[in-house]
């Protein structure tokens, strides 16, 4: 265990997995990631450019994961903005790729303080066209660690974007975790890979399908796909949920937060349990559904005007009231705030 | 080579490239990309690069480009050819990788995209097809479109107090110190056409040698949306497009001239 900042313990545990090229462009709170590789990346003679622009290092980044090699960016949501294109391309292109999103408030230049408002930015598309992107939402160092490793290993699995997402919170505060050794990097590259065509066919890598058809073809493939994940990547954690009359849902800060604010519950004798939906694409639904006729009522809690609350309440149906705490701007909750917000909506629960 | 000879004694001296696929394309009669293709592809054939090169293929009427090449290749975003073809240089050094751009896509949307990659030294080369009009698009005019050009987005004839004016890429590109070779020829006659060969070859030849970025400007022609025939669009090459932008070397750094 040593401390670790959040956006250098991304950057670090990348570097150990095998990252094998970095593009970035600097934004608050993200840049400690991209400085980190700036040294590391340099030091074991690994390709880092610092680009031009967002939109540039999305590119770049196409550009290299159509060679095969392990590639990633990292950004905060103006510039998650501009990338868009970029990952729209290397979604229909089918290549494996890995997006650290450090999300902080907005709209607009906004602030740079911690904000969960990019969540539909995030798991609902990347860029434009009918596609969803695995999303991964750490609410420790130790998860950002383990999410970034996880994440590329999901993205080379499935030959699609994975999203890392989180707050500013998470990528600026230090706490003690735990790296992953360093791995030697991979020599081979894979068959799909633009390598030049030596011993082999050509290989083209593209993501344009004039025919109606054949991108109707297309989609049903990414589909399918997405399908598998859905079944097979949901990811969350769940604490006192087993005798609960009231269910609390949030990701990364606002979860942890809550978790606080849980645990204060129960001492003064509410049954409050806790789901902190880890992967938010795909999202928990159904274990959130069924965990929906257990309770009496459900409280989230996200630092954004309700996005994730929109995924509860599709899963829930009208198995039980839907209720939502928020703070917008950067701002993030107390627990207290949280715990009265329980309190205020727990009666409701038991009724 | 006899006219008269069976058809067993006859030699070759002018075939399809290994490096251009046997399909048909789709460019138009009298389009000059058909020219440029063959051109890049008979580079590739000469310098043996056939299994060591990638084509970025762009948005514009080349963007099957990857489908005419028989190399390895990817089809980039509008402009962004020159950001994705850093990406695949950087991890694959000892190949070619190469950028095949219009100018809509290299001197209007893609205009950072070039001048950081040149300005970085990238080793890569761009082919750069100036037919000073949006092809693909149906017509429209283009940074590079001329000064009281009529196009279908300047009907009346481009006005520099509407549009501004043509933005000379070679010029500036020129200018910054990562770039090694950066030339502009023409595709309207034999001679610049062969001109225009060696400078592809070249462009090539400095970019595996790790000189820094290159870039061979082509005028080239669009019959089609100039409303013009295959001929008089050459001659409007030669009349109006090369005094506009003259041909030359625009930068050559000396490690060239050694190579
Ligand atoms: C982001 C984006 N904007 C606009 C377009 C539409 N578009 C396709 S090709 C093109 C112009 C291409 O012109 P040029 O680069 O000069 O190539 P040419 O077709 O003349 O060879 C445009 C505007 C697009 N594909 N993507
Ligand atoms: S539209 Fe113009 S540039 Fe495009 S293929 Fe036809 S002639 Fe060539």
């Amino acid at each position: 265990m040593e401390m670790l900042k959040g956006n250098v313990a991304i950057a670090e545990a990348a570097i150990r997995v095998g990252l094998e090229a970095y593009f970035g462009y600097p934004i608050t709170p993200q840049t400690e990631l991209l400085e980190h590789l700036s040294r590391r990346m340099v030091e074991l003679d690994r390709p880092f450019v610092q680009a031009e622009s967002e939109v540039a290092a999305i590119n770049m980044v196409y550009g290299a994961a159509c060679a095969g090699v392990r590639v990633m960016t990292s950004s905060s949501s103006p510039g998650i903005s501009l990338m868009q294109e970029g990952l729209s391309y290397i979604a229909g292109s089918d290549i494996p790729c890995v997006l650290v999103d450090i999300m902080r408030g907005g709209p607009g230049l906004g602030n740079i303080l911690p904000s969960q408002g990019d969540y539909f930015q995030i798991t609902r598309s990347a860029g434009h066209g009918d596609y969803r992107p695995i999303v991964l939402a750490p609410a420790s160092v130790q998860e950002a660690i383990d999410f970034t490793v996880l994440a590329f290993d999901l993205a080379e699995k499935y030959r699609h974007l994975v999203i890392v997402a989180a707050d500013g919170q998470i990528g600026q505060m230090m706490e003690p975790a735990e790296l992953p050794a360093m791995r030697p990097l991979r020599t081979a590259r894979p068959d799909w890979a633009l390598t030049g065509k030596a011993g082999r066919e050509k290989n083209v890598i593209t993501s344009i399908y004039l025919k109606g058809e054949e991108m109707e073809a297309y989609n049903q493939r990414v589909q399918a796909r997405i399908a598998t994940i859905r079944t097979a990547e949901q990811r969350w954690v769940e604490t006192d949920t087993e005798d609960a009359d009231l269910l609390v849902i949030g990701f990364g800060t606002a979860g942890r937060v809550a978790y606080s604010a849980v645990e204060e519950a129960r001492a003064k004798g509410l049954n409050v349990g806790l789901l902190r939906p880890q992967s938010l694409f795909p999202f928990p639904t159904e274990r959130i559904a069924e965990l929906a006729q257990q309770v009496s009522g459900i409280l989230v809690v996200e630092m954004n005007a309700g996005q994730m609350l929109e995924d509860v309440r599709l899963a829930v149906g009208t198995s039980a009231p839907v209720d939502f705490y928020g703070r917008m701007g950067g701002m993030v909750p107390m627990p207290d705030e949280i715990l009265t917000a329980i309190e205020d909506v727990y009666p409701v629960a038991i009724r | 080579m006899m006219r008269d000879a069976p058809i067993s004694d006859r030699v070759v001296v002018y075939e399809r490239p290994q490096a251009l696929a046997d399909i048909h394309t789709h460019y138009c009669p009298g389009c000059t990309h058909g020219i440029s293709h063959r051109l890049v592809a008979e580079a590739i054939d000469e310098l043996g690069l056939n299994d060591r090169a990638i084509i970025v293929a762009s948005v514009g009427c080349s963007v099957f480009s990857y489908n005419y090449f028989d190399i390895d290749a990817c089809e980039a975003a509008h402009g962004r050819a020159p950001a994705m073809a850093t990406g695949l240089k950087r991890v694959s050094p000892d190949r070619l990788v190469f950028t095949y751009q219009g100018d809509g896509d290299l001197a209007s949307i893609g205009t950072a995209e070039i001048i950081h990659a040149a300005a970085r030294g990238e080793p890569v080369t761009a082919v750069f097809v100036n037919n000073a009009i949006y092809g693909m698009t149906g017509g429209q005019m283009a940074p590079t479109s001329l000064p009281g050009q009529k196009t279908t987005s300047s009907p009346f004839g481009r006005s520099t107090d509407i549009a501004g004016f043509p933005i000379r890429m070679s010029e500036v590109l020129a200018e910054l110190d990562g770039s090694a070779y950066i030339v502009r020829r023409s595709l309207h006659n034999v001679k610049e056409i062969r001109r225009a060969k060696k400078a592809i070859k070249t462009a090539f030849k400095v970019q595996m040698a790790g000189l820094g970025f290159s870039m061979v400007e082509l005028l080239s022609t669009c019959p089609t949306n100039w409303g013009m025939s295959a001929s008089d669009a050459l001659t409007w090459v030669a009349d109006t497009m090369v005094p506009y932008y003259p041909l030359g070397d625009y930068r050559v750094i000396d490690a060239v001239k050694d190579l």
